[in-house]
């Protein structure tokens, strides 16, 4: 992990591997092989957590924690500089000590009728109903919110599922539509334009302001996409 | 109760608070003023708690009628105001008679008003906050002409303040940037050229960020960068090597990397298109 300041109130833990490098060196095969992306997405899950825990606890002061692919924002902290030598100290437990129950796994219902279905099956190398069973069975995790409120990037796919965007993205994409882009599988909050591949839809709202919490997908939970 | 009419709703009013802070893991922009010291102070005038709720009134200015008397005041861009016939300044609280028309013209400098009203605009909180997030859609939509806004009971009377310090509106911005967190993915020579020329605001500049246009920044590292968390004031630098300063509606995460941070982004709330940018910082 490597601590980034990120202007006057805000630190970057940065899982990455090999953070940005030289040009040279990469070309001549000498920087170091970027970390797989499951393992970082765990550090960033359990650093996620830990961070959390000790705001809660009153060990750690910030408006806002923020995770995301390969790192957790701390924004509104008051102290960057002595904050980033504590938490250089602090180690997350590893997640086999915190492996939440069964109960925690949400069951999204989805409707399993995407028209980029074929698509998906073109590039996993399978037929449609290859796609829904490795959709059903996967054990999906919030890893980060984004892109629009209670927009869960859900990871747990294997990394050789990635699929890539479509090349001109839907001006309209409904609201409940499961749609996979990248190594990422996510739900569509509101009705937006939108270029992830659609696979299904659910009728779970997905983010209601007045709810508590606001977002039915939060970042750490775990998800399952199960047939409606 | 007391409401406010929108006679003329200009060509983007918005209700504004200090925003809602604490979701951004959710996805939802903090939003609010964009100079919050400036709704601060046009709160503390009339009496208002802080972090009252008010209209950012851009550019054109707009027309109010209060259903019955209350205080106003107006802090911000250089802007005639009128209560009635009777002219009326800005930085001051201001009575307006019950059915008068509160007139706030066109910025002759600077672009945005802060305007507080007596017990604050009391629309429904969204997430504790009744900012329009112009981004995500949160909070009140805009205001359109005819709109008919509640206002809270006032607290405290009005501060017996004749005159204030109007803000400066100079026609060159010098930023005060921390490097960081990715401006290791550029070259040497991008941040010569971020911190030895000049930039000019571009006319698409709005609450999500000012972008701004100039001498394109180099990177030294090709390729994506996995999408991060990002903070008020952050400078990104998209593909065409343009910077663009994120404001009070900024998305929570993006996927281009930010060379600086912007200590103070309020200035820009003032800065036209055309106004010129430069950087400055500790580093350099």
């Amino acid at each position: 992990m490597r601590i980034r300041p990120v202007g006057a109130h805000a630190l970057l833990l940065d899982f990455t591997a090999s953070p940005a490098e030289p040009a040279h060196l990469r070309s001549a095969g000498l920087a170091a092989a970027p970390q797989p992306a499951a393992e970082v997405a765990a550090l960033v899950e359990a650093w996620r957590a830990e961070l959390w825990r000790r705001r809660d606890r009153g060990d750690l002061v910030a408006t806002e924690i923020v995770p995301a692919a390969a790192t957790v924002l701390l924004d509104g902290v008051p102290d960057p500089v002595a904050t980033a030598d504590r938490i250089a100290g602090w180690t997350p437990p590893s997640p086999a000590t915190t492996a939440p129950a069964d109960a925690d796994l949400t069951e999204v219902p989805v409707t399993y009728d995407g028209e980029d279905l074929p698509r998906v099956a073109e590039h996993w190398r399978t037929d449609v109903p290859g796609v829904l069973r490795q959709l059903r069975q996967t054990e999906f995790r919030v890893a980060f919110c984004g892109f629009a409120p209670g927009f869960g990037y859900l990871t747990g796919l294997p990394a050789e599922l990635a699929v890539p965007r479509l090349p001109t993205p839907r001006t309209r994409v409904p609201a409940g539509s499961v749609a996979l882009a990248g190594p990422y599988a996510g739900i569509y909050p509101t009705a937006s334009p939108g270029g992830w591949l659609l696979v299904g839809r659910t009728a779970l709202t997905l983010f209601n302001p007045h709810a508590h919490p606001p977002a039915l997908l939060t970042p750490g939970l775990r998800v399952r996409l199960a047939a409606a | 109760m007391t409401r406010l009419r929108v006679v003329r709703a200009g060509v983007l009013s918005t209700v504004q608070d200090l925003g809602r802070a604490g979701w951004a893991h959710l996805g939802v922009p903090r939003s609010g003023a964009l100079d919050p010291g400036a709704l601060r102070l046009a709160n503390r005038l009339v009496g208002n708690p802080e972090s009252a709720a008010g209209l950012e009134i851009t550019l054109t200015g707009c027309d109010l009628r209060p259903t019955r008397a209350t205080t106003v005041a107006v802090v911000g861009a250089e802007a005639d105001v009128w209560v009635g016939d009777r002219p009326g300044d800005t930085g001051r609280p201001l009575a307006v008679p019950g059915g008068t028309m509160l007139r706030i013209g066109p910025a002759r400098r600077g672009l945005r008003c802060w305007l507080a009203v007596a017990g604050g605009i009391a629309v429904d909180p969204v997430l504790g906050s009744r900012s329009t997030d112009t981004l995500s859609g949160l909070g009140p939509a805009p205001l359109r002409d005819g709109d008919l806004l509640p206002l809270g009971a006032p607290t405290a009377p009005p501060a017996p303040v004749d005159v204030t310090v109007p803000a400066a509106h100079p026609a060159q911005l010098d930023l005060a940037v921390r490097l960081g967190p990715r401006h290791d993915w550029f070259t040497p020579a991008a941040l010569d050229l971020l911190f030895g020329t000049a930039y000019q605001v571009s006319p698409v500049s709005n609450r999500v960020g000012a972008r701004l246009t100039g001498a394109p920044l180099p990177r030294a590292v090709a390729g994506e960068l996995p999408s991060e968390g990002l903070v008020l004031g952050a400078v990104q630098v998209p593909a065409d090597g343009q910077p663009l300063i994120f404001l009070a509606d900024h998305p929570v995460t993006g996927g281009y990397p930010v060379i600086a941070v912007v200590d103070d982004v309020t200035p820009l709330a003032q800065a036209r298109p055309g106004t010129t940018v430069r950087f400055h910082g500790p580093q350099r």
